[in-house]
Order: C-alpha cells, then structure tokens, then sequence
C-alpha cells in the first residue's frame, strides 16, 4: 500500500488533492484508494491534514496514516524536522517552497510561481498533486486530469489542469 | 453502472435518490449533514423529484416522515447522535404503526462530555424501539443498502421502519470507489411503494390507534413478528439484488474465515475491514483466526451466530458501545444468543472506538491473543486520559 500524508492549512486545499490523488488512481480497474481529511471542526488558516491510502486490493484499515510514502506540505512553514519521523524508510517529503535544500530526503518545487503563472492566486494543491505524479509514477496527468473534470467545479477545472501539466514538467527536471 | 470516488454520506444520498423517496424531511447534524445536502441538491436540480421538508427538530422530522407515510408515501429521515435521542419517542412510535420509514444514522457519541466523532452507543441505545438496525462497513455498501432498506421495510411481511447506520467520519467523511447503478437497474430491483396501511378516502382505516390492555399484547405481538420476518427478507432482497447488480451479500451476519477457526472476533460496522486484514496476516502466521460481521443488530442473528461459534475454541465481541453498569449491549446478545445453542465458550467483551477514538491493529491483534488465553474479561481498549490528568 502507498500512503500520502498531506499538509496544509485550512482554505489552502490539502483534503481536495488526497481526495483528487485517490479518485484518479481508483478509476482504473482493480484499483483501490481511500482518501479523508483529519476529522473534526476546520478554521481557515489553521494546520490541517489529510490522507490518501492506494492499494491494489480493498483496503480495510481507515485510521490515520502513520508514516507515509510521500509527505507533501502545500505551507513551507508547516514543516519541520519531525516531518521525518512520519515517512515510511526511502519516504520522500515533497515540499512547496522557495528555498533550496541539500537534503536527499526532500524534494522542493516553488509552487507558489507556478499558481501565480496558472491560477493568479496562491492555492497550491493541484499544483503538488501534479509534482506528486512526477516524481512518484503513481498516475498521470491524464488521470489528475479526468479526476479534477469529474469533481471539480468548471470555472476551474482548465487552469488546474495546466497547472497540474506544468507542475509535472517542472518536477521533472 | 458508473463508478465514481464518494464518501459514505455521498454513496447513501445516491442510494436514496435510486430508491425514489417521495418525501424527505431531515434536520443537519453532523456527521450526517451532507447527505441530506446531497438529497436537497438532487432535488433542486430537478434528478430526484421529492417534497425536500425542511423542519426545525428530529422530532418533526420523524414525525413528517410518519405522517407522509401514513398516506402511502415512501419517506426517508437522516439523523445521528443527539438528533436520534431527540426523535426518540417518535421511534416506537414508528414501529408501532408500521410506517416503512428509511432513516440513515450517521454513529456518533452522545453527550456529554460533548464529542461529534463516531461511536455506536447512539443507535444502539434505540435497540428496543421496533427498528430494523442494519450496519454498512464501506460506501459501496451503504449505497447498496439505502436501496435495499426500502424493498425490506416495506415488504408486506415486514412493514417496519429501517436504522441504516453508517460509522461517522470514518465510513461518513471518507471517500472510496462505488459502483452507482443507473436508475433503470434500481426500477427494476425496488418496486413502488404499495401498502394497505395508509389514509385512503376508498378504504377508510384507523390509523395510530390506542390499543387497552385486551389488544395491546396482540399488536406487540405481530410488530416483534414482522421484524423477526426480516431474516427472510433479507435473503430474498438480497437474491434479487444480486441479480440485478452483481453484488453479494450474505444475510444477517457475514462470516470471514470463520470455518474452521479457534479463535473468532466478532465486531460490526466500519472497523471489520481492518480486523479482516488482522485475521489474513494471522492465518499467514498459521494461527486460525476468523471474524463474524454483524451486519444486522435487528432482528438479530442469533442462528448465525451460533452456527458460526459452535466450533471455535473462544470469541471475543469488539464493540463501540457500553451499556453502563453491565456490559457492552452487543456483548449481552452475543451471550443469549450462545446460551440458547447450547455452546458454552469462553466469550470476552472489548469496549473500543468511544468518541472516536481510533483502533489499531495492534489492539486487534491484542485482542485475538487474549481470545487465545480462553478466559473471560470485560474490558475497555486504550483508556488513556493520564495525559490529561484524568
């Protein structure tokens, strides 16, 4: 099973991505996702998480996950050194920032540019969603693609599909 | 048939739309909110033709709900928690005059102290009302069951409303793959709504009667029948929904290795999933492991129960519900219905998942280990509080 620990703070998105990661690998045949957010209230700002389990069978364990496959912050200041305690061994952090880092275990992208480019407005989460594609195989962009068609709401489906396009690329590299 | 990623919430409102209701009436609490938002959007955008109530209590909600099926109509109800209790005396009441009502209740603890996560001493508390009690683990599910309640309340053998409970948050809140069925599958398998029980200027009825102490055992009598009726309905809903959509269920309770096993954890709802993976990685480990889902508190499994117990060495029940000063409720009716069989076995109680709190399957696993002891205890998984001064 592949588990994705996802941080952000409320407003910024992080529940939509687990949710759009999950939808667009279970929509292939003999696929399996969960996706949920920390439950309870939510307050626009404050830190939030949420979580998207894959698997090639039903997955029958829906607590929290525990240590992650990749652990991606939407909010540079929401991450820290603990980050690590939480990754699986090999587990990756996938970090929206400006900064740079010589850490192995850590993978920037500035997220924060492409929104300005994509989407005029610093929202993020697609954006990591398509780094995510990038650097872990798990789907495509063609898959992010269908998933944010089926459930996001029109006026911003386009602009988060190329923002998802030019994240993957930039990833890439 | 169209998959789709929805949470527990969204798959029961797309049940319910399959299901064709003519009248919902619902008051929003959590866990239980968006599936009525679900349903009032379907509404208003004309892909389910209903009367959308809105009403200002729980109490009103049921209360509409009788009154639109005691004119034949086909009405549904959400709730959870506080909102159940708050319906409470609307509940036997349902029962009593076998109006087939579908009522979704989203598990949550009741108060105080004050806590809006899952647990099952809410429906379980309403155990006695006359309500058929069914629990769904996963969306597909829950979605499957909102289609099946009706056909089951409403058979004339049954004539009794329907709990469908689904845990909150974690099977309400979280989002998984579900086959919806096109509407013309879900025509096939429910039909209308007919009943001889309703207001009708043709054949004139009392309905919501007193009954004195001449009649009272009478009518008492032939509700704990209609319900009782439920174990072969269900097998009958069931045939036929398999027919038509493909899908598997197995009655009352379903049995998950169980065959040749010492050792058997009996549980209900959303957490059988994990333990079904405890039970694989101990089989792995050669140890005979099996689990029995209750997917039916009402009527109550008592022969499948017992046939699924009469070789094991020892069973323990998992549950998220305390009946305070005894034991857990599920507990108590796992005991009766063993005690009538004849099988005497070691059977424990574990008390977990209060208000949320999370199992692991480290506990499971615990648990099985305890199982394996062969002795008998009571107790409550995880504590905890010391953090807290508690």
């Amino acid at each position: 099973m592949t588990e994705i620990l996802w941080h952000g703070r409320g407003g910024q998105g992080a529940f939509t991505a687990a949710r759009l990661l999950g939808e667009a690998y279970a929509l292939k045949d003999g696929s399996y996702a969960l996706a949920f957010p920390s439950f309870g209230p939510e307050r626009r700002g404050a830190p939030i998480r949420a979580f998207t389990k894959l698997d090639s069978k039903p997955i029958g364990n829906r607590s929290e996950v525990k240590k992650a496959d990749f652990s991606i912050f939407l909010d540079d200041t929401l991450f820290s050194d603990s980050a690590f305690d939480e990754l699986k061994p090999g587990g990756k952090v996938l970090l929206n920032t400006k900064k740079k880092t010589d850490d192995p275990r850590v993978i920037t992208i500035d997220g924060d540019s492409i929104a300005g480019n994509y989407l005029g407005m610093p929202i993020t989460n697609t954006i990591l969603l398509g780094a995510l594609a990038a650097v872990s195989g798990l789907v495509t962009v063609d898959e992010i693609a269908q998933s944010i068609s089926l459930s996001m709401p029109q006026r911003i489906r386009e602009k988060n599909i190329n923002a998802v396009a030019a994240a993957y690329e930039e990833a890439l590299q | 048939m169209a998959k789709k990623f929805l949470s527990g919430n969204e798959a029961f409102a797309y049940g319910i739309r399959l299901a064709r209701p003519q009248v919902i009436s619902a008051y929003p609490i959590t866990p239980q909110t968006i599936v009525v938002e679900k349903l009032s959007e379907f509404v208003e955008d004309g892909s389910l033709k209903a009367e959308f109530i809105h009403v200002e209590s729980e109490h009103s909600a049921l209360s509409c709900a009788m009154g639109a099926s005691s004119v034949g109509a086909r009405a549904f109800t959400a709730t959870s928690s506080q909102g159940l209790l708050y319906m409470a005396e609307g509940l036997p009441y349902a029962a009593g005059g076998r109006f087939p009502i579908v009522m979704m209740n989203a598990n949550r603890s009741t108060a105080l102290p004050w806590n809006i996560y899952g647990d099952q001493r809410d429906s379980i508390s309403q155990l006695d009302s006359g309500w058929i009690q069914a629990y769904a683990e996963n969306a597909q599910e829950a979605l499957d069951l909102a289609l099946m309640s009706f056909y089951i309340a409403e058979h004339k053998k049954v004539s009794t409303p329907f709990m469908a409970n689904l845990d909150g948050f974690v099977l309400t809140h979280t989002y998984e793959v579900a086959d919806v069925p096109s509407q013309q599958q879900a025509d096939e398998f429910l039909p209308a709504f007919e009943t001889e029980n309703k207001m009708s200027l043709d054949t004139p009825k009392n309905l919501g009667f007193s009954a004195g102490p001449d009649t009272n055992t009478y009518f008492k009598y032939k509700e704990h029948i209609g319900i009782l009726n439920v174990k072969e309905v269900v097998r009958e809903a069931e045939e036929r929904f398999e027919k038509v959509f493909g899908r598997h269920y197995t009655g009352l309770t379903e049995s998950y290795r169980t065959e040749d096993a010492d050792y058997i954890l009996i549980t209900l709802g959303s957490i059988s999933g994990l333990v079904r993976e405890v039970v694989d990685k101990l089989r792995n480990q050669g140890r005979k492991a099996g689990l029995l889902r209750i997917r039916y508190l009402r009527p109550f499994p008592n022969e499948e129960i017992a046939d699924a117990l009469k070789n094991a060495k020892a069973a323990a029940v998992l549950e998220k519900d305390i009946s305070f000063g005894n034991e857990g409720t599920v507990y108590t009716n796992v005991n009766s219905a063993l005690q009538k069989a004849g099988i005497s076995i070691p059977v424990s109680d574990y008390i977990g998942g209060l208000g949320g709190k999370n199992i692991s399957a480290e506990e499971i696993e615990g648990i099985f280990s305890s199982i394996a002891k062969e002795k008998t205890v009571v107790e409550f998984l995880g504590i905890g509080g010391e953090d807290s001064g508690g």
